[in-house]
Protein backbone atom coordinates (compact mmCIF):
# COMPACT_ATOMS: atom_id res chain seq x y z
CA UNK A 1 0.00 0.00 0.00
CA UNK A 2 1.23 3.49 -1.24
CA UNK A 3 0.18 6.65 0.88
CA UNK A 4 2.49 8.82 -1.24
CA UNK A 5 0.90 12.49 -2.12
CA UNK A 6 1.53 12.97 -5.87
CA UNK A 7 2.46 16.88 -6.25
CA UNK A 8 3.10 18.54 -9.25
CA UNK A 9 5.80 21.37 -9.96
CA UNK A 10 5.91 23.40 -12.97
CA UNK A 11 5.29 24.31 -15.59
CA UNK A 12 5.27 28.06 -14.00
CA UNK A 13 7.76 27.81 -10.90
CA UNK A 14 10.45 30.39 -9.72
CA UNK A 15 12.65 27.67 -9.64
CA UNK A 16 12.44 25.78 -12.84
CA UNK A 17 14.59 27.40 -14.82
CA UNK A 18 12.14 28.00 -17.98
CA UNK A 19 9.22 25.63 -18.06
CA UNK A 20 10.09 22.07 -16.48
CA UNK A 21 7.49 20.42 -15.08
CA UNK A 22 8.02 17.74 -12.41
CA UNK A 23 6.00 14.96 -11.17
CA UNK A 24 6.79 14.37 -7.38
CA UNK A 25 5.60 11.49 -5.25
CA UNK A 26 6.09 13.13 -1.82
CA UNK A 27 6.50 11.10 1.93
CA UNK A 28 5.59 13.63 4.21
CA UNK A 29 8.80 16.31 2.88
CA UNK A 30 10.96 13.46 0.89
CA UNK A 31 10.66 13.16 -2.34
CA UNK A 32 10.69 9.41 -3.17
CA UNK A 33 10.30 9.59 -6.98
CA UNK A 34 10.75 12.27 -9.68
CA UNK A 35 9.43 12.37 -13.53
CA UNK A 36 10.50 15.55 -15.37
CA UNK A 37 7.86 16.22 -18.28
CA UNK A 38 9.45 18.33 -20.89
CA UNK A 39 8.25 19.95 -24.16
CA UNK A 40 6.98 22.76 -22.74
CA UNK A 41 9.13 24.94 -25.16
CA UNK A 42 9.40 22.54 -27.94
CA UNK A 43 9.59 24.43 -31.17
CA UNK A 44 10.96 22.19 -33.47
CA UNK A 45 14.42 24.03 -34.70
CA UNK A 46 15.62 20.62 -35.70
CA UNK A 47 12.45 20.26 -38.16
CA UNK A 48 12.48 24.54 -39.46
CA UNK A 49 16.46 23.99 -39.83
CA UNK A 50 15.46 21.45 -43.25
CA UNK A 51 13.15 24.19 -44.57
CA UNK A 52 16.68 27.07 -44.50
CA UNK A 53 19.41 27.29 -46.30
CA UNK A 54 22.38 26.48 -44.48
CA UNK A 55 23.71 29.90 -43.56
CA UNK A 56 19.97 30.50 -42.31
CA UNK A 57 20.45 27.93 -39.89
CA UNK A 58 22.32 29.71 -37.48
CA UNK A 59 19.08 31.67 -36.41
CA UNK A 60 17.79 28.20 -34.45
CA UNK A 61 20.72 27.39 -33.11
CA UNK A 62 20.77 31.28 -31.36
CA UNK A 63 17.83 30.49 -29.83
CA UNK A 64 18.85 27.06 -28.45
CA UNK A 65 21.17 27.83 -25.60
CA UNK A 66 19.94 31.41 -25.68
CA UNK A 67 22.55 32.02 -22.66
CA UNK A 68 25.65 31.34 -24.42
CA UNK A 69 24.54 31.47 -28.18
CA UNK A 70 27.88 32.27 -29.37
CA UNK A 71 28.81 28.50 -28.76
CA UNK A 72 25.69 27.28 -30.42
CA UNK A 73 27.18 29.09 -33.79
CA UNK A 74 30.61 27.71 -32.96
CA UNK A 75 28.42 24.39 -32.52
CA UNK A 76 26.63 24.28 -35.80
CA UNK A 77 29.80 25.86 -38.25
CA UNK A 78 31.82 23.41 -36.88
CA UNK A 79 29.47 20.96 -38.77
CA UNK A 80 28.47 22.68 -41.44
CA UNK A 81 31.54 24.08 -42.81
CA UNK A 82 33.12 20.70 -42.66
CA UNK A 83 29.81 19.85 -44.96
CA UNK A 84 30.26 22.36 -47.07
CA UNK A 85 34.08 22.20 -47.41
CA UNK A 86 34.55 26.38 -46.46
CA UNK A 87 37.04 26.25 -44.22
CA UNK A 88 37.17 29.91 -42.00
CA UNK A 89 40.10 31.73 -41.94
CA UNK A 90 43.04 32.02 -38.95
CA UNK A 91 41.46 35.61 -38.60
CA UNK A 92 37.71 34.29 -37.95
CA UNK A 93 38.86 31.36 -35.68
CA UNK A 94 40.81 33.46 -33.44
CA UNK A 95 37.50 35.91 -33.25
CA UNK A 96 35.23 32.87 -32.98
CA UNK A 97 37.30 31.41 -30.07
CA UNK A 98 37.19 35.13 -28.17
CA UNK A 99 33.68 35.41 -28.31
CA UNK A 100 32.53 32.06 -27.42
CA UNK A 101 34.87 32.45 -24.26
CA UNK A 102 33.41 35.82 -23.71
CA UNK A 103 29.98 34.12 -24.20
CA UNK A 104 30.90 31.19 -21.61
CA UNK A 105 31.85 33.74 -18.95
CA UNK A 106 28.45 35.19 -19.46
CA UNK A 107 26.18 32.47 -19.44
CA UNK A 108 28.14 30.91 -16.07
CA UNK A 109 27.17 34.39 -14.65
CA UNK A 110 23.63 33.91 -15.58
CA UNK A 111 23.71 30.52 -14.06
CA UNK A 112 25.64 31.73 -11.01
CA UNK A 113 22.59 34.93 -10.56
CA UNK A 114 19.91 32.46 -11.25
CA UNK A 115 21.54 29.79 -8.86
CA UNK A 116 21.13 32.13 -5.88
CA UNK A 117 18.13 33.36 -6.61
CA UNK A 118 16.78 29.18 -5.83
CA UNK A 119 18.91 29.20 -2.49
CA UNK A 120 16.66 32.74 -1.66
CA UNK A 121 20.29 34.68 -2.12
CA UNK A 122 18.87 38.30 -4.14
CA UNK A 123 22.34 39.69 -3.96
CA UNK A 124 24.46 38.09 -6.13
CA UNK A 125 22.17 38.00 -8.92
CA UNK A 126 22.62 41.88 -9.12
CA UNK A 127 26.37 41.63 -8.82
CA UNK A 128 26.42 39.05 -12.18
CA UNK A 129 24.20 40.78 -14.25
CA UNK A 130 26.19 44.34 -13.82
CA UNK A 131 29.16 42.09 -14.95
CA UNK A 132 27.42 39.99 -17.81
CA UNK A 133 25.93 43.75 -19.21
CA UNK A 134 29.46 44.91 -19.24
CA UNK A 135 29.91 41.66 -21.82
CA UNK A 136 26.59 42.15 -23.58
CA UNK A 137 27.98 46.08 -24.43
CA UNK A 138 31.06 44.31 -26.20
CA UNK A 139 28.53 42.02 -27.95
CA UNK A 140 26.78 44.76 -29.36
CA UNK A 141 29.07 46.04 -30.39
CA UNK A 142 31.08 42.98 -32.02
CA UNK A 143 27.66 42.06 -33.53
CA UNK A 144 24.55 44.07 -33.03
CA UNK A 145 22.20 42.65 -30.79
CA UNK A 146 22.53 41.80 -27.13
CA UNK A 147 21.34 38.04 -26.86
CA UNK A 148 20.96 36.19 -29.96
CA UNK A 149 24.14 37.59 -32.45
CA UNK A 150 23.78 35.89 -35.02
CA UNK A 151 27.46 37.21 -35.74
CA UNK A 152 29.31 34.18 -37.44
CA UNK A 153 28.60 32.81 -40.34
CA UNK A 154 29.51 30.14 -43.01
CA UNK A 155 33.00 30.88 -44.02
CA UNK A 156 33.93 33.14 -41.00
CA UNK A 157 32.44 35.96 -38.86
CA UNK A 158 29.65 38.67 -39.84
CA UNK A 159 31.82 41.79 -39.20
CA UNK A 160 35.61 42.32 -38.11
CA UNK A 161 36.56 43.20 -34.74
CA UNK A 162 38.20 46.77 -34.49
CA UNK A 163 40.75 47.64 -32.09
CA UNK A 164 38.49 49.80 -30.38
CA UNK A 165 36.83 46.33 -29.21
CA UNK A 166 40.12 44.98 -28.65
CA UNK A 167 40.55 47.13 -26.24
CA UNK A 168 37.12 47.21 -24.35
CA UNK A 169 38.08 43.74 -24.02
CA UNK A 170 41.26 43.85 -22.41
CA UNK A 171 39.55 46.68 -20.82
CA UNK A 172 36.95 43.84 -19.31
CA UNK A 173 39.64 41.26 -18.55
CA UNK A 174 41.64 43.22 -16.44
CA UNK A 175 38.74 44.35 -13.83
CA UNK A 176 37.12 41.76 -14.34
CA UNK A 177 38.87 39.02 -11.83
CA UNK A 178 38.74 41.50 -9.27
CA UNK A 179 34.74 41.47 -9.32
CA UNK A 180 34.63 37.65 -9.86
CA UNK A 181 36.33 37.52 -6.37
CA UNK A 182 33.75 39.56 -4.85
CA UNK A 183 30.24 37.32 -6.24
CA UNK A 184 32.26 34.42 -5.51
CA UNK A 185 32.37 35.81 -2.03
CA UNK A 186 29.57 36.41 -2.10
CA UNK A 187 28.63 32.67 -2.28
CA UNK A 188 31.49 30.89 0.19
CA UNK A 189 31.30 33.65 3.04
CA UNK A 190 28.05 32.42 3.62
CA UNK A 191 27.61 29.81 5.93
CA UNK A 192 23.90 29.39 4.74
CA UNK A 193 25.14 28.27 1.22
CA UNK A 194 27.99 26.00 2.17
CA UNK A 195 25.68 24.00 4.53
CA UNK A 196 23.05 23.71 2.45
CA UNK A 197 25.36 22.65 -0.70
CA UNK A 198 27.99 20.73 0.78
CA UNK A 199 27.69 17.07 0.53
CA UNK A 200 24.58 17.23 -1.27
CA UNK A 201 23.29 15.45 -4.17
CA UNK A 202 26.68 13.46 -4.97
CA UNK A 203 27.03 11.99 -8.61
CA UNK A 204 29.69 9.20 -8.35
CA UNK A 205 32.00 8.87 -11.70
CA UNK A 206 30.47 5.86 -12.85
CA UNK A 207 26.75 6.88 -12.82
CA UNK A 208 27.34 10.16 -14.24
CA UNK A 209 29.44 8.67 -17.22
CA UNK A 210 26.72 5.92 -17.37
CA UNK A 211 24.10 8.44 -17.92
CA UNK A 212 26.17 10.40 -20.44
CA UNK A 213 26.23 13.58 -18.44
CA UNK A 214 28.54 16.23 -19.46
CA UNK A 215 30.45 19.12 -18.76
CA UNK A 216 31.32 21.09 -15.61
CA UNK A 217 28.81 18.17 -13.70
CA UNK A 218 30.82 15.18 -15.26
CA UNK A 219 34.03 17.29 -14.52
CA UNK A 220 32.95 17.81 -10.68
CA UNK A 221 32.47 14.26 -10.86
CA UNK A 222 35.76 13.55 -10.87
CA UNK A 223 36.16 12.91 -15.23
CA UNK A 224 38.29 15.45 -16.64
CA UNK A 225 36.44 15.13 -19.59
CA UNK A 226 36.92 18.57 -21.69
CA UNK A 227 36.10 18.21 -25.67
CA UNK A 228 38.55 21.42 -26.18
CA UNK A 229 40.81 19.42 -24.61
CA UNK A 230 39.85 16.02 -26.00
CA UNK A 231 39.04 16.84 -29.57
CA UNK A 232 40.36 20.70 -30.24
CA UNK A 233 38.13 22.75 -32.25
CA UNK A 234 39.09 25.78 -34.23
CA UNK A 235 42.61 27.06 -32.05
CA UNK A 236 42.01 25.41 -28.82
CA UNK A 237 45.18 23.31 -29.20
CA UNK A 238 47.49 27.01 -29.49
CA UNK A 239 46.11 27.67 -26.04
CA UNK A 240 46.99 27.16 -22.46
CA UNK A 241 44.08 26.57 -20.37
CA UNK A 242 43.57 24.20 -17.56
CA UNK A 243 40.34 21.74 -17.36
CA UNK A 244 39.23 22.01 -13.61
CA UNK A 245 38.27 18.39 -11.84
CA UNK A 246 36.97 17.84 -8.54
CA UNK A 247 36.66 14.63 -7.36
CA UNK A 248 33.38 15.17 -4.52
CA UNK A 249 30.42 15.07 -7.20
CA UNK A 250 28.63 17.34 -4.90
CA UNK A 251 26.27 20.82 -5.00
CA UNK A 252 29.45 23.15 -3.72
CA UNK A 253 32.02 20.70 -6.34
CA UNK A 254 29.86 21.67 -9.33
CA UNK A 255 30.06 25.80 -8.14
CA UNK A 256 33.71 26.18 -7.69
CA UNK A 257 33.70 23.89 -10.96
CA UNK A 258 31.54 26.98 -13.03
CA UNK A 259 33.47 29.52 -10.97
CA UNK A 260 36.99 27.88 -11.94
CA UNK A 261 35.88 27.65 -15.57
CA UNK A 262 34.89 31.42 -15.50
CA UNK A 263 38.78 32.00 -14.35
CA UNK A 264 39.78 30.15 -17.28
CA UNK A 265 37.87 31.42 -19.63
CA UNK A 266 39.16 35.14 -18.40
CA UNK A 267 42.99 33.52 -19.29
CA UNK A 268 41.94 32.13 -22.74
CA UNK A 269 40.13 35.61 -23.70
CA UNK A 270 43.51 37.25 -22.20
CA UNK A 271 45.93 35.04 -24.65
CA UNK A 272 43.54 34.78 -27.31
CA UNK A 273 42.92 38.78 -27.85
CA UNK A 274 46.89 39.51 -28.13
CA UNK A 275 46.95 36.70 -30.90
CA UNK A 276 44.56 37.26 -33.20
CA UNK A 277 46.62 37.51 -36.64
CA UNK A 278 45.88 39.79 -39.45
CA UNK A 279 44.13 38.71 -42.64
CA UNK A 280 40.51 38.30 -44.11
CA UNK A 281 38.18 37.96 -41.59
CA UNK A 282 35.81 35.77 -44.00
CA UNK A 283 36.29 33.43 -46.57
CA UNK A 284 35.80 34.45 -50.07
CA UNK A 285 34.54 30.98 -51.01
CA UNK A 286 31.58 31.60 -48.92
CA UNK A 287 30.99 35.66 -50.18
CA UNK A 288 28.04 36.82 -48.16
CA UNK A 289 26.12 36.92 -51.48
CA UNK A 290 26.46 33.48 -52.70
CA UNK A 291 26.07 32.19 -49.38
CA UNK A 292 23.08 30.37 -49.91
CA UNK A 293 24.28 28.57 -53.05
CA UNK A 294 26.41 26.07 -51.16
CA UNK A 295 25.68 23.18 -51.30
CA UNK A 296 26.74 19.98 -48.83
CA UNK A 297 26.63 15.90 -49.27
CA UNK A 298 26.93 13.82 -46.70
CA UNK A 299 26.75 13.65 -43.56
CA UNK A 300 29.06 14.98 -40.32
CA UNK A 301 29.06 14.83 -36.71
CA UNK A 302 30.79 17.63 -34.57
CA UNK A 303 30.73 18.47 -31.00
CA UNK A 304 32.04 21.06 -28.76
CA UNK A 305 32.21 22.26 -25.52
CA UNK A 306 29.10 24.84 -24.73
CA UNK A 307 28.50 25.86 -21.31
CA UNK A 308 26.63 23.01 -20.63
CA UNK A 309 29.08 20.26 -21.84
CA UNK A 310 29.13 18.78 -24.90
CA UNK A 311 27.06 20.34 -27.52
CA UNK A 312 26.91 17.78 -30.67
CA UNK A 313 25.14 18.31 -34.25
CA UNK A 314 24.74 15.91 -36.85
CA UNK A 315 24.12 17.50 -40.16
CA UNK A 316 22.47 15.26 -43.65
CA UNK A 317 23.17 17.19 -46.56
CA UNK A 318 21.73 15.49 -50.08
CA UNK A 319 23.02 17.86 -52.67
CA UNK A 320 20.91 20.92 -52.13
CA UNK A 321 21.11 24.03 -50.52
CA UNK A 322 19.21 23.05 -47.77
CA UNK A 323 20.06 20.61 -44.83
CA UNK A 324 17.97 17.13 -45.01
CA UNK A 325 17.96 16.68 -41.10
CA UNK A 326 19.55 18.37 -38.58
CA UNK A 327 20.30 16.70 -35.54
CA UNK A 328 21.48 17.98 -31.91
CA UNK A 329 22.95 16.63 -29.22
CA UNK A 330 22.05 18.62 -26.54
CA UNK A 331 23.93 18.84 -23.27
CA UNK A 332 21.12 19.60 -20.34
CA UNK A 333 19.23 17.07 -22.09
CA UNK A 334 21.05 14.14 -21.01
CA UNK A 335 22.15 16.04 -18.32
CA UNK A 336 18.19 16.60 -16.87
CA UNK A 337 17.99 12.50 -17.27
CA UNK A 338 19.93 11.81 -13.90
CA UNK A 339 17.90 13.90 -11.34
CA UNK A 340 15.82 11.51 -10.59
CA UNK A 341 18.38 9.41 -9.56
CA UNK A 342 20.19 11.94 -7.84
CA UNK A 343 17.67 13.78 -5.92
CA UNK A 344 15.71 10.40 -4.73
CA UNK A 345 15.23 10.31 -1.13
CA UNK A 346 16.08 13.93 -0.80
CA UNK A 347 13.81 16.66 0.71
CA UNK A 348 12.24 19.21 -1.20
CA UNK A 349 14.24 22.37 -0.73
CA UNK A 350 17.00 19.72 -1.77
CA UNK A 351 15.71 18.77 -5.02
CA UNK A 352 15.54 22.50 -5.93
CA UNK A 353 19.21 23.27 -4.51
CA UNK A 354 20.43 19.83 -7.06
CA UNK A 355 18.25 21.26 -9.93
CA UNK A 356 20.33 24.92 -10.09
CA UNK A 357 23.31 23.15 -10.30
CA UNK A 358 22.35 21.40 -13.31
CA UNK A 359 21.85 24.95 -15.08
CA UNK A 360 18.86 23.84 -17.20
CA UNK A 361 18.40 25.79 -20.48
CA UNK A 362 15.22 24.79 -21.76
CA UNK A 363 15.27 26.25 -25.43
CA UNK A 364 18.12 23.07 -25.53
CA UNK A 365 16.23 20.49 -24.06
CA UNK A 366 13.00 20.65 -25.65
CA UNK A 367 14.77 22.30 -29.02
CA UNK B 1 -5.96 66.52 -10.51
CA UNK B 2 -6.02 70.08 -9.12
CA UNK B 3 -3.70 71.57 -6.48
CA UNK B 4 -5.29 74.04 -4.01
CA UNK B 5 -3.17 76.59 -2.91
CA UNK B 6 -3.62 75.44 0.30
CA UNK B 7 -2.19 72.46 -0.33
CA UNK B 8 -5.53 70.24 -0.42
CA UNK B 9 -5.45 67.95 -3.80
CA UNK B 10 -8.67 67.36 -4.86
CA UNK B 11 -9.57 63.88 -7.19
CA UNK B 12 -11.86 61.46 -7.95
CA UNK B 13 -11.37 58.21 -6.44
CA UNK B 14 -11.10 56.75 -10.19
CA UNK B 15 -8.04 58.59 -10.84
CA UNK B 16 -6.57 58.00 -7.52
CA UNK B 17 -6.83 54.37 -7.82
CA UNK B 18 -5.38 54.41 -11.77
CA UNK B 19 -2.26 56.06 -10.90
CA UNK B 20 -1.55 53.77 -7.99
CA UNK B 21 -2.04 50.99 -9.99
CA UNK B 22 -0.16 52.52 -12.69
CA UNK B 23 2.72 52.51 -10.33
CA UNK B 24 2.37 49.33 -8.79
CA UNK B 25 2.53 47.20 -11.57
CA UNK B 26 3.43 43.65 -10.04
CA UNK B 27 4.70 41.32 -12.65
CA UNK B 28 4.27 37.34 -12.63
CA UNK B 29 7.54 35.48 -12.75
CA UNK B 30 6.36 33.78 -15.59
CA UNK B 31 9.66 33.03 -17.81
CA UNK B 32 9.01 31.15 -21.05
CA UNK B 33 12.34 31.43 -23.09
CA UNK B 34 15.59 33.46 -24.57
CA UNK B 35 13.03 36.68 -23.46
CA UNK B 36 13.09 36.10 -20.00
CA UNK B 37 16.73 36.36 -19.48
CA UNK B 38 15.86 40.09 -20.80
CA UNK B 39 13.21 40.39 -18.25
CA UNK B 40 15.80 39.49 -15.60
CA UNK B 41 18.01 41.78 -17.23
CA UNK B 42 14.99 44.68 -16.83
CA UNK B 43 14.65 43.26 -12.87
CA UNK B 44 19.05 43.96 -12.48
CA UNK B 45 20.79 46.52 -11.49
CA UNK B 46 21.65 48.14 -15.13
CA UNK B 47 17.79 48.81 -16.43
CA UNK B 48 16.40 48.73 -12.62
CA UNK B 49 12.77 48.48 -13.85
CA UNK B 50 12.09 49.15 -9.69
CA UNK B 51 12.07 53.06 -11.14
CA UNK B 52 9.07 52.61 -11.77
CA UNK B 53 7.17 50.82 -9.46
CA UNK B 54 7.14 47.19 -10.59
CA UNK B 55 10.99 45.71 -9.06
CA UNK B 56 8.76 43.27 -7.25
CA UNK B 57 8.11 39.53 -9.56
CA UNK B 58 5.69 37.82 -8.14
CA UNK B 59 5.94 33.77 -7.96
CA UNK B 60 1.80 33.71 -7.47
CA UNK B 61 -0.11 34.54 -9.93
CA UNK B 62 -2.70 35.88 -6.92
CA UNK B 63 -0.72 38.01 -6.01
CA UNK B 64 0.57 39.80 -9.31
CA UNK B 65 -1.12 41.88 -11.64
CA UNK B 66 1.21 42.17 -14.69
CA UNK B 67 2.16 38.82 -16.99
CA UNK B 68 5.24 39.68 -19.16
CA UNK B 69 4.25 36.79 -21.61
CA UNK B 70 8.87 35.94 -22.17
CA UNK B 71 8.81 33.55 -25.10
CA UNK B 72 7.32 31.49 -27.43
CA UNK B 73 4.15 29.93 -26.33
CA UNK B 74 3.76 26.53 -27.79
CA UNK B 75 0.66 24.56 -28.00
CA UNK B 76 1.66 22.22 -25.03
CA UNK B 77 2.28 25.88 -22.76
CA UNK B 78 -1.13 27.93 -23.86
CA UNK B 79 -3.58 26.03 -21.94
CA UNK B 80 -1.35 26.46 -18.79
CA UNK B 81 -0.97 30.33 -19.59
CA UNK B 82 -4.76 30.74 -19.82
CA UNK B 83 -4.75 29.13 -16.40
CA UNK B 84 -2.20 31.03 -14.96
CA UNK B 85 -4.38 34.52 -16.83
CA UNK B 86 -7.33 33.04 -14.78
CA UNK B 87 -5.83 32.47 -11.36
CA UNK B 88 -4.57 36.64 -11.47
CA UNK B 89 -6.74 38.67 -9.67
CA UNK B 90 -8.48 41.93 -11.39
CA UNK B 91 -7.24 44.35 -13.07
CA UNK B 92 -4.98 42.29 -14.69
CA UNK B 93 -2.50 43.24 -17.48
CA UNK B 94 -0.86 41.20 -20.15
CA UNK B 95 2.67 42.29 -22.43
CA UNK B 96 3.63 40.63 -25.49
CA UNK B 97 7.23 40.87 -25.09
CA UNK B 98 8.92 39.42 -28.58
CA UNK B 99 7.70 38.16 -31.73
CA UNK B 100 7.29 35.03 -31.12
CA UNK B 101 4.28 35.98 -28.49
CA UNK B 102 2.83 38.69 -30.93
CA UNK B 103 2.73 36.10 -34.38
CA UNK B 104 5.34 33.23 -33.90
CA UNK B 105 8.74 34.83 -35.18
CA UNK B 106 11.34 32.63 -36.61
CA UNK B 107 9.10 29.59 -35.43
CA UNK B 108 5.97 30.70 -37.64
CA UNK B 109 6.37 28.04 -40.02
CA UNK B 110 6.40 25.18 -37.17
CA UNK B 111 3.53 22.96 -36.42
CA UNK B 112 3.94 23.38 -32.48
CA UNK B 113 3.98 27.18 -31.67
CA UNK B 114 0.98 29.44 -31.11
CA UNK B 115 0.70 32.31 -33.82
CA UNK B 116 0.32 35.02 -31.21
CA UNK B 117 -0.45 34.74 -27.21
CA UNK B 118 -3.21 37.43 -28.22
CA UNK B 119 -5.39 33.80 -29.21
CA UNK B 120 -5.30 32.99 -26.18
CA UNK B 121 -5.13 35.97 -23.68
CA UNK B 122 -5.83 39.63 -24.47
CA UNK B 123 -2.99 41.96 -25.00
CA UNK B 124 -2.46 45.21 -23.86
CA UNK B 125 0.84 46.23 -25.18
CA UNK B 126 2.91 44.62 -27.28
CA UNK B 127 7.00 44.81 -27.46
CA UNK B 128 8.54 43.42 -30.49
CA UNK B 129 12.24 42.61 -30.58
CA UNK B 130 13.68 39.17 -30.90
CA UNK B 131 14.67 39.61 -28.22
CA UNK B 132 13.51 43.13 -27.24
CA UNK B 133 16.09 45.09 -25.43
CA UNK B 134 15.82 46.26 -21.91
CA UNK B 135 15.11 49.40 -22.91
CA UNK B 136 12.11 48.23 -24.91
CA UNK B 137 10.70 46.42 -22.12
CA UNK B 138 10.54 49.58 -20.21
CA UNK B 139 9.47 51.82 -22.64
CA UNK B 140 6.43 48.86 -23.40
CA UNK B 141 5.61 49.44 -19.04
CA UNK B 142 5.56 52.68 -19.26
CA UNK B 143 2.94 52.62 -22.21
CA UNK B 144 1.27 50.06 -20.29
CA UNK B 145 1.25 52.68 -17.08
CA UNK B 146 0.21 55.69 -19.33
CA UNK B 147 -2.77 53.42 -20.46
CA UNK B 148 -4.10 53.00 -17.20
CA UNK B 149 -3.94 56.53 -16.21
CA UNK B 150 -6.20 57.06 -19.32
CA UNK B 151 -3.46 58.69 -21.17
CA UNK B 152 -2.59 58.57 -24.80
CA UNK B 153 0.52 57.95 -26.20
CA UNK B 154 0.67 60.46 -29.00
Amino acid sequence: MSNLVELNMGPQHPSMHGVLRLRLKLDGEIVREIEPIIGYLHRNAEKLCEMDYFCDNIVYFDRMDYVGAMNMEVGFLEAAEKLLGVEPPERAQWIRVVAAELNRIAAHLVWMGAFGLDLGMLTPFFYCFIEREKILNIFVELSGTRQQYNYMSIGGVYQDITPKIIEEIKEFIKQFPKKLEEIANLFLKNDIFLSRNRGLGVIEKETAISYGVTGPILRASGVPYDVRKEEPYLVYDKLNFDIPVSQKGDNLARFMIRLEEIRQSVKIVDQAITKIPDGPYFNPKAKKSLMIRLRGEGEVYARTESSKGEFGVYIVGDGGVKPYRVHVRSPTFKNLSIIPAVAKDKMIADLIAILGTFDLVFGEIDR
Amino acid sequence: MKTGETGILTTTIDKALEWGRSNSLWPLTFGLACCAIEMMAVQGSHFDISRFGSEIFRNSPRQSDLMIVSGTVTKKMAPRLKRLYDEMPYPKYVIAMGVCVIQGGPYVKGYSVVLGVDRVVPVDVFVPGCPPTPDALTYGIMTLQKKIRGETDR
